[in-house]
């Protein structure tokens, strides 16, 4: 029993997983989607552009064919990849303008064996007759990390291609949406764990497609034993029947589905869009609701306290509310309820007929209740003047408020009472320690172990309370959203259980103040309208399916897990990523490929019961050659990032590093053993890999993981919860932002999108010898944008783009790049235009010079570079090569 | 042959550990049950209740956690006074253990030990299962030891 405790604590770590992840595709957002006509049984609603099914089809194809070629070796000479050696480890400070200049592609060393050639034949014979992409070779070719510097692609990573026969991967799942870290699934476990990556899926289930095919049927095929839908990787044994390829039952083609209605033909069931789009909507007959589609619900839970009032942001939560009232996403059976609290809970009474509305004040909030059960929540179109009255008159009714406690607790149970008979959202602003009621909460920050080297205390909640109403709010499908916007210590540790296990989002706004913070207050109107508009999904569920002999170990996001593959998501949203750990049960021997099905179950706002389907089909591969062939890096950065949270939060910080440090360590070594034939000296990686160890220092370096650097608890815990519950392609710009320089922005490889020309200049290494004084750059985390002016800057980037006349005449803080009328200027703010529309939320802009204030936050992000505390990039190699010598 | 206070102890046990016998069936069942649960074919379209129904069987697999360990204590103290050093020093580690598990519990403000956000990992599952077996194995040995033991003491006084 006591050695059942040891393996348990030793391999939390290895044990195989997948994961799940979702990306956000650019300009990719939600069309609203057409009100679909009469649910004739078997009409096909081509939605959002009314296109047929083949459009999607298209798309995927010119995804894949956009990804650049793969890195030609020996395309550049040796002399252009500048190596290591020759610079001491230190190099920080200034670069000598030299480095300024554009980066290269990885240059080859000399005398590189071509040996990963080899590998080619050891595929299974049938798939190596069929489409061998040339990346398989080239992702394989070995790289000297210690000898090649500038392996950071100038543009875009892309996810790797799987290695599929043509037609199957044409129609495979959009990486964006579904994501494997191997795209070559090993064997067996033993295979698996002998190279060390981490198995797992990256999802992002209801990201916003541009296309999506819609099926009105009244029987959805599915598999008889394992409940898979029907989807393109299924084999047709003959007209009338279809081997499931989860579970390999072989089922009847029903009646019905033989008949196709985008071609209007008969006997072609294979041609039916279920069976040629990897992703699809189905409208959900009546079998799948167990009560009748609930209405959209929300509920806005807001802090009225003297502090909430002082930071100003009711002004703007009422202000576009009202703007927005007619475009939440609803029906005419739409919802809405109101409260708000200090050290008392009142509540609105909007009941249509009133003259105006009534404020019911609760002050037992020991044992709280709902004064008027069933106006409280009321009909939107009902009483829409009312809500408008209160929303117009709410800012003033606390301006001269001098309550200062906050009843946050009592709050969120009188919320729940109140939307449990529907199920809906609650959207909760909070501006400081809930002090009063239950789920009262004691500062536990010492801000003197902010800057600690030692273990830091506090990531894991303070109190149950808020994890035990989330679950009940989860079983009643109400989700908690929670708006932070503070400056004071919150606890989020604790606070965050709430929406974490009721599958809500938390947004945190650090030194919120609608005077003294405009940039926060601009991204929180922004962040806040996109809330309120975006798509939603009511009583969802979520179900991952895959092939026999793959189980599904851990999952990761915002959810309540309810089986062992089955997710609970009273609400989902277009902006929640998931991540999945699998393992490998049973030995996938006379397995060619193997699939994945995510299934959400939801109920859109407008009261349709519908299910979203993608389904991914990835090779199996007996050889560790292969398997690291498919690694797929950016993969396994963001499921390693989702452990290693779990890992801070059950063991220990430090605990959490050394694992992610380890995870390099041993993959490599585990290359470096079984796959390299020739021992060379040197750090010698597969090169789909070269990124690991730079994405790995990035995460040791993140805000969520870094330790020596003083960080505010709330910072750190928010950042962790990012990274579990934020899609891949955001997830990556968190982890590694990217660098451009931006004062000589030409047309040179631009991007052509709806008649506009978005320049694309090259992605920098985030190093301080990357940048000159004579330049701009911009930096891209994600959420914020830097726009870092050098000194010596040249005039006509001062004057053409930031308007301002010499570099002393440039303020201190700017946020916006002023709208000239000149080339540079309009190239520039479309590249920020196009890299701000390609996600949900709104970065803002930070102009900042060598004085400003921020400089520190951007020069954080110079990840390779050493800092007092952290290693720089080349010492991480070595640190690396010394371990895996060992 | 006389009836001592050792005696009774052992024969205490025996009744205890039948129950603790019970208890761990009891805890293996229930995980069992969690982690097959999704080869019930009854789909996604049962919406409502499972949620409860998952954190119902923590707090009840965790409401039987405190006797069962109540009861181990319980008899550990009435071999230590029955001066029973051997039977003691066997049921020492699963005492020590026990203490262990309860101290390293997640934070929770009634009793228990599962969490019902992190039971469904797998690894956290299969943890408990073993458990469940281990303890299982120790309980029926220890019965078997028991009941030798209250014969021994009968016969040998």
């Amino acid at each position: 029993m006591l050695c059942g405790v040891v393996t348990f604590l030793c391999y939390l770590w290895f044990a195989p997983v997948v994961t799940f992840h979702n990306g956000c595709l650019p300009g990719a957002r939600h069309t609203p989607t057409p009100g679909h006509s009469a649910a004739v049984p078997n009409s096909f609603d081509h939605v959002e552009t009314g296109g047929r099914a083949m459009i999607l089809t298209v798309s995927f194809k010119t995804l894949f064919a956009a990804a650049p070629p793969p890195p030609q070796p020996g395309s550049v000479g040796r002399q252009i990849g500048q190596s290591y050696p020759s610079l001491p480890p230190g190099y920080q400070g200034m670069a000598p303008p030299t480095n300024s200049g554009p980066v290269h592609p990885p240059a080859q060393p000399y005398g590189q064996p071509p040996q990963p050639y080899q590998q080619v034949e050891q595929l299974s014979p049938s798939l190596a007759t069929l489409s061998l992409q040339s990346q398989t070779p080239s992702a394989l070719r070995v790289v000297n990390l210690l000898q090649e510097r500038n392996l950071l692609p100038t543009n875009a990573i892309t996810a790797p291609t799987p290695c599929l026969p043509q037609d199957l991967q044409k129609i495979n799942c959009n990486p964006d949406v579904f994501r494997c870290t191997l795209t070559s699934i090993p064997q067996t476990q033993s295979l698996l764990n002998k190279a060390k990556l981490p198995l797992g899926l990256l999802l992002h289930p209801f990201k916003d497609l541009s296309q999506l095919p819609v099926v009105t049927s009244s029987t959805i095929v599915r598999c008889r034993s394992c409940r898979t839908y029907i989807n393109p990787f299924v084999s047709f044994l003959d007209q009338r029947r279809w081997k499931c390829n989860l579970c390999y039952r072989v089922n009847d083609v029903p009646e019905e589905f033989m008949y196709n209605p985008v071609s209007r033909s008969y006997g072609e069931p294979h041609k039916r869009p279920e069976v040629q789009n990897a992703t699809i909507e189905f409208i959900a007959p009546s079998e799948y609701m167990l009560r009748p589609p609930q209405p959209a619900a929300y509920l806005f839970v807001l802090d009225v306290s003297h502090n909430a009032v002082q930071t100003g942001y009711i002004d703007v939560v009422c202000q576009l509310l009202l703007e927005n009232l007619n475009s939440l996403p609803g029906d005419t059976r739409t919802k809405i309820g109101f409260i708000t609290f200090d050290s008392t809970v009142h509540f609105y009474n909007l009941q249509e007929g009133l003259s105006q509305p009534q404020m019911l004040i609760v002050s037992d909030i020991e044992d709280i209740f709902l004064p008027t059960p069933d106006s409280l929540l009321i009909n939107l179109n009902e009483s829409k003047e009312l809500v408008q009255d209160l929303l117009k008159s709410l800012p003033q009714m606390f301006s001269k408020t001098m309550e200062t406690h906050s009843a946050l607790g009592p709050a969120l149970q009188a919320a729940f009472k109140l939307l449990s008979p529907t199920g809906g959202r609650i959207s909760v602003f909070q501006s400081q320690l809930p002090t009063v009621g239950v789920g009262a909460l004691k500062s536990r920050e010492d801000p003197n172990q902010r800057a600690s080297t030692k273990d830091i205390q506090h990531l894991s909640p303070a109190t149950d309370f808020y994890k035990k109403l989330a679950l009940d709010c989860s079983g009643q499908q109400v989700a908690v959203d929670l708006f932070l916007l503070s400056s004071q210590y919150c606890d989020l540790a604790s606070l965050g259980g709430i929406s974490r296990y009721s599958a809500g989002s938390i947004y945190y706004y650090p030194s919120y103040h609608n005077q003294h913070n405009p940039s926060q207050t601009e991204r929180f109107q922004k962040d806040l309208k996109r809330y309120l508009t975006r798509k939603i999904g009511f009583e969802a569920v979520m179900r991952i399916r895959c092939t026999k002999g793959l189980s599904i170990h851990t999952f990761h996001g915002n959810f309540f897990v309810r089986s062992t593959d089955l997710l609970s998501l009273p609400n989902v949203n277009p902006d929640a990523g998931f991540a999945v750990q699998m393992s490998i049960e049973e030995n996938l021997v006379d397995m060619q490929v193997v699939s994945f099905q995510a299934a959400l179950l939801y109920t859109s706002s407008k009261g349709e019961r519908r299910i979203r389907v993608h389904t991914m089909c990835l090779p199996v591969v007996n050889s560790l050659s292969d398997i690291f062939a498919g690694a797929d890096v950016q993969a396994i950065t963001g499921l390693l990032a989702s452990m290693a949270v779990d890992r801070s939060v059950t063991a220990s910080l430090s605990d959490a590093r050394d694992a992610m440090t380890n995870a390099v360590i041993d993959s490599m070594a585990s290359y470096r053993t079984s796959v390299l034939t020739i021992q060379q000296p040197g750090l010698l990686v597969p090169s789909c890999l070269r990124l690991f160890p730079l994405y790995i220092l990035a995460l040791l370096k993140q805000k969520a993981f870094r330790t020596g650097t003083s960080t505010r608890l709330d910072d750190r815990v928010f950042a962790m919860c990012q990274l579990k519950s934020q899609p891949l392609s955001h997830l990556l710009l968190m982890i590694h932002p990217v660098l451009y320089r931006v004062d000589d922005l030409n047309d040179e490889g631009a991007l052509n999108i709806n008649d506009r020309t978005i320049p694309q200049p090259k992605i920098l290494q985030l190093s301080v010898e990357k940048l000159s004084r004579e330049g701009a750059f911009l930096m891209d985390t994600g959420s914020v944008m830097y726009l870092w002016v050098g000194r010596n800057c040249s005039l006509n980037f001062l004057m053409q783009v930031l308007g301002v006349p010499n570099y002393s005449a440039l303020p201190q803080s700017m946020v916006r790049l002023p709208e000239l009328d000149t080339a540079e200027s309009a190239r520039t703010r479309t590249l920020i235009g196009w890299l701000r529309e390609q996600r949900p939320f709104y970065p803002i802009l930070h102009i900042i010079r060598d004085e400003s204030p921020l400089k520190a936050e951007f020069m954080q992000n110079m990840i390779e570079d050493r800092t007092e505390s952290a290693l720089s990039y080349y010492e991480f190699l070595l640190h690396l090569q010394q371990q895996i010598s060992k | 042959m006389a009836f001592t206070f050792a005696a009774f102890c052992y024969m205490l046990a025996l009744l205890l550990t039948a129950a603790l016998i019970f208890f761990a069936i009891w805890h293996i069942i229930a995980f069992d049950e969690l982690k097959t649960d999704y080869k019930n074919p009854i789909d996604q379209c049962n919406t409502l209740n499972p949620v409860s129904l998952i954190v119902m069987k923590c707090v009840f697999s965790f409401q039987l956690v405190l006797p069962e360990y109540l009861i181990h204590v319980f008899f550990c103290v009435m071999f230590l006074c029955a001066a029973e050093w051997l039977t003691l020093g066997l049921n020492m580690p699963l005492l020590a253990y026990h203490v262990w598990r309860y101290t390293s519990r997640p934070v929770m403000s009634g009793p228990g030990l599962y969490d019902p956000t992190t039971i469904m990992n797998a690894d956290i599952l299969a943890y408990c299962q073993k458990e469940g077996w281990c303890k299982l194995a120790f309980y029926l040995l220890s019965f078997f030891y028991y009941l030798y033991g209250m014969i021994y003491v009968l016969v040998s006084s």
